[in-house]
C-alpha cells in the first residue's frame, strides 16, 4: 500500500518531462448549424460504428436545426426510435482484442481533451507498418484506431528532422507530413470536414450551452437593475449612520 | 397579523428570537468590505443544499450508473445543467468565500478573546466543509474523482500500525469503489450536511452571545449610551447590515452567475477536463491534482520528504497545517486586535503568511519538480514560521494606540 501510495506521489513527478504536441487550434462555431449538421452526418457515418455516445440522444439534434423526420430518415441507423440513446452494438470486450483499447465515448470527448487535440489528432494519422492497423498519429502516438476517414484525407508519411533535446542529444522527430497517396478531398476540404466534426462533437459535449449563455445574459441584466436598486436602498438607509 | 403574533409569541419566542439576533442585536457601525463574506457563506450553503437536493432526486449513487446519471442531469433533466454548475461553482465559491472569511478574522483578530470558541466552531466549520467537499468530488465517478480520491485515501493508509485498516474502513472495500461510492454519497448529502448545520448555528450563536468584532478590533460596549445602554457606535443589525448585505450579495451573485453561465469549468479548475473521462482503476491519468481549494495542502504534503520509508511525515504535516489554525487564539500575545494598530512584525508576518499560502495552492495544481519542490518546502517553512513564531513576534511589535470609539477609514 506504501508503495501505491508513494508511485501516486511520485507520478506528477515524472510525467510532465513528456513533450506536448503542438495543437492547431479548431477553426470551429458551435452556433453554425450547418457545419453542426454536416459534422453530425460525418460522426454518425464514420464514427458512431466503433465509438458511442452513450449520452446522447438522437433527437437532441432537433437543437441544431433538424426535424424529427430528417433525423430517422438519414442519421437512424444503428438505433430504433429518435428518442434512443447513440449506443453502439460493438461489444468492449471484442474491441479491446481488436484495438488493444476499448474505443472511448465520444459525447463528452471534446470537454476530456480540447477540441483542438481532437482537431489536430485527426487531422495527424500517418502510415506507420510497424503499427498492427498500419497507422500511427502525431499526437497520439501508437495509437490503437486505424484511420477511417484515409479514404478521404489520402495515405501521408512523415518526413523526419533531427533536433537536439535540451542535454544536447540529438533525436529525430516529425517535420511534417507528405501525401503519398492522394484521397478523395484536397488538404482544405478534409480541414473543413475534420472542422465540421469537431464543431459537432463539441456542441454535443454541452448541447445545453446556447441556451445557457442566452439566459446568462438575461441573468445579469436583472442582476444589473438589482444593484441599482439595492445600491440605493442601502444608501437610504444608512443615510442617518454618521 | 398582530393577532397571529401574538399567538405565536404565546407558545415560541418569535418576536424575542427576530429582536435578539437581527433589530436588537447591536453590530459596530465600521464593518467594511471584509465583513460581507459571513453572510455569504451562508448564501452558498443554501445555493449547495438547494441545488443538491435537486441533483439527489436524479443522481445515481452507483459505480455503473453515477457517470451517466450526472450526464444525464446535464442532458435530460430540464434546467439539469443548471442545478449542476451551481452547485459545482457553488463549491468553489464556497471555499473563496470561505478563505476570505478567514483572512477577515486575521486581519482584525477576531478570534482573539473573548471570542476563541467563534473561531474554534468556524474551524470545525472548515474541516467539515473540506470533507464534504472531498465527498462531494467523488460522486461524478470521473478519472479526477477516482483518482483523487484514491490518492486522498491512501493518505490515510500511511498512519502507522492502523492505517490499512483504517483506509479500508473508509474505503469500504480494498480499492475505492461502488461501496466508497455508496457511503460518501450518503454522507455528503445526510451526514456531514446535518453537522455543518448545526455547527454554523454554533457559530452564529456564539456570535451574538460575545458580539461581534469590527476593524478597529476594540469594544463597543464599552461606550454606551447612558440613557439607553446601548452601544454608541452599534447599530442594529436589521435593517442596517440586512440592507448592506443584500448589496454584497447581489455583487456575489453577478460574480457567481457570470462563472455559472459563462465559464462552469474555469480553464479546467472549477471542472477538470480529467473528470469528464469515466472513472478507470486500471488507468491512472498522467498527472493527479486536487481541486484549487485542497492544493495548500497538497504542496505541504508533497513538500515533505518520505521518512524512514513512509510518507507519514508529510501527512502529518498536511494535518497540522490545518489544524494549526486552532491554536491562533492563544499564539496571538499582541495587546491590540485589529491590523490597523498592530506594529510592522505582525504586518510583514500576515503578509509572507498569504504569500506562502497562495504560492502553495499554485504549486499544488503543477507538477514537482526538484526546483518547485524546494519552493514548496521553504514556503511549508513560512507557513509554519507565522503560526509558531507568532508569540514571539507579537509579543515584541510596536503597536499603536487603540481608539476609544470606532473610526471611520
Amino acid at each position: 500500500m506504501k508503495t501505491i501510495l508513494f508511485l501516486l506521489l511520485a507520478l506528477p513527478l515524472s510525467v510532465f518531462a513528456s513533450t506536448e504536441v503542438r495543437l492547431d487550434p479548431a477553426p470551429i462555431n458551435v452556433r453554425d448549424q450547418e457545419s453542426l449538421q454536416r459534422g453530425a452526418r460525418v460522426f454518425v457515418n464514420y464514427c458512431l460504428n466503433c465509438h458511442s455516445a452513450n449520452y446522447m440522444r438522437y433527437n437532441r439534434m432537433r437543437d441544431i436545426g433538424l426535424t424529427e423526420a430528417q433525423i430517422k430518415d438519414n442519421l437512424l441507423f444503428a438505433a430504433d426510435k429518435p428518442g434512443d440513446l447513440m449506443k453502439v452494438s460493438m461489444r468492449p470486450q471484442e474491441a479491446k482484442t481488436w484495438f488493444g483499447a476499448t474505443p472511448p465515448d465520444l459525447t463528452v470527448i471534446t470537454r476530456a481533451r480540447g477540441a483542438d487535440w481532437v482537431y489536430t489528432y485527426l487531422r495527424g494519422f500517418y502510415r506507420d507498418d510497424s503499427r498492427p492497423t498500419g497507422w500511427n498519429n502525431t499526437v497520439f502516438d501508437k495509437v490503437g484506431m486505424p484511420h477511417v476517414l484515409h479514404e478521404l484525407q489520402g495515405h501521408r508519411v512523415p518526413v523526419y528532422r533531427s533536433e537536439a533535446d535540451h542535454e544536447g542529444q540529438w533525436h529525430q522527430v516529425i517535420d511534417h507530413l507528405e501525401l503519398v497517396k492522394p484521397g478523395k478531398m484536397t488538404g482544405a476540404e478534409y480541414d473543413a470536414l475534420v472542422a465540421d466534426l469537431v464543431n459537432y462533437l463539441t456542441w454535443m459535449g454541452e448541447p445545453a450551452k446556447a441556451q445557457r449563455m442566452n439566459i446568462g445574459l438575461g441573468v445579469l441584466l436583472f442582476l444589473g437593475v438589482f444593484f441599482v436598486l439595492a445600491f440605493y436602498l442601502k444608501k437610504n438607509f444608512w443615510k442617518d449612520v454618521h | 397579523m398582530e393577532k397571529v403574533i401574538n399567538w405565536l409569541d404565546a407558545r415560541f419566542p418569535l418576536t424575542a428570537s427576530f429582536k435578539a439576533h437581527l433589530s436588537e442585536y447591536y453590530a459596530p457601525k465600521n464593518f467594511n468590505f471584509w465583513y460581507y463574506f459571513g453572510s455569504l457563506a451562508l448564501l452558498v450553503l443554501v445555493i449547495q443544499i438547494v441545488s443538491g437536493i435537486f441533483l439527489a432526486m436524479h443522481y445515481k449513487p452507483d459505480g455503473d450508473m453515477a457517470f451517466a446519471s450526472v450526464e444525464y442531469i446535464m442532458r435530460d433533466v430540464p434546467f439539469g445543467w443548471l442545478i449542476r454548475y451551481m452547485h459545482s461553482t457553488g463549491a468553489s465559491a464556497f471555499f473563496i468565500v470561505v478563505y476570505l472569511h478567514m483572512f477577515r478574522g486575521l486581519l482584525y483578530g477576531s478570534y482573539r478573546q473573548p471570542r476563541e470558541l467563534i473561531w474554534i466552531f468556524g474551524m470545525l466549520i472548515y474541516l467539515m466543509l473540506m470533507a464534504e467537499a472531498f465527498m462531494g468530488y467523488l460522486l461524478p465517478w470521473g478519472q479526477m474523482s477516482f483518482w483523487g480520491a484514491q490518492v486522498i485515501i491512501n493518505l490515510f493508509a500511511a498512519v502507522p500500525f492502523i492505517g490499512n485498516d483504517l483506509s479500508e474502513l473508509i474505503r469500504g472495500d480494498f480499492v475505492v469503489g461502488d461501496a466508497t461510492l455508496n457511503r460518501f454519497f450518503a454522507l455528503h448529502i445526510v451526514a456531514l450536511p446535518l453537522v455543518l448545520v448545526g455547527l454554523i448555528a454554533a457559530h452564529v450563536i456564539a456570535l451574538h452571545e460575545v458580539g461581534s468584532n469590527n476593524p478597529d478590533g476594540i469594544d463597543i460596549k464599552k461606550h454606551k449610551d447612558p440613557k439607553t445602554h446601548l452601544p454608541l457606535d452599534g447599530i442594529p443589525f436589521h435593517p442596517y447590515y440586512t440592507v448592506k448585505d443584500i448589496l454584497g450579495v447581489v455583487v456575489f451573485l453577478i460574480v457567481f452567475t457570470t462563472i455559472v453561465f459563462f465559464a462552469p469549468d474555469m480553464g479546467g479548475y472549477f471542472l477538470e477536463a480529467n473528470n469528464f473521462v469515466p472513472a478507470d482503476p486500471l488507468k491512472t491519468p498522467a498527472h493527479i491534482a486536487p481541486v484549487w481549494y485542497f492544493t495548500p495542502y497538497y504542496a505541504v504534503l508533497r513538500a515533505v520528504p518520505p521518512m524512514f520509508g513512509s510518507q507519514f511525515p508529510g501527512v502529518v504535516a498536511m494535518g497540522v497545517a490545518v489544524m494549526i489554525f486552532f491554536a491562533l487564539p492563544w499564539l496571538d500575545k499582541s495587546p491590540v486586535k485589529s491590523i490597523r494598530y498592530r506594529g510592522p512584525r505582525y504586518k510583514i508576518a500576515l503578509a509572507l503568511f498569504v504569500l506562502a499560502f497562495l504560492g502553495l495552492g499554485w504549486l499544488g495544481i503543477l507538477p514537482a519538480t526538484t526546483l518547485y519542490t524546494w519552493v514548496a518546502r521553504v514556503l511549508s517553512v513560512i507557513y509554519f514560521a507565522f503560526f509558531l513564531l507568532m508569540p514571539w513576534y507579537t509579543r515584541h511589535d510596536s503597536h499603536k494606540k487603540e481608539p476609544q470609539r470606532v473610526t471611520d477609514q
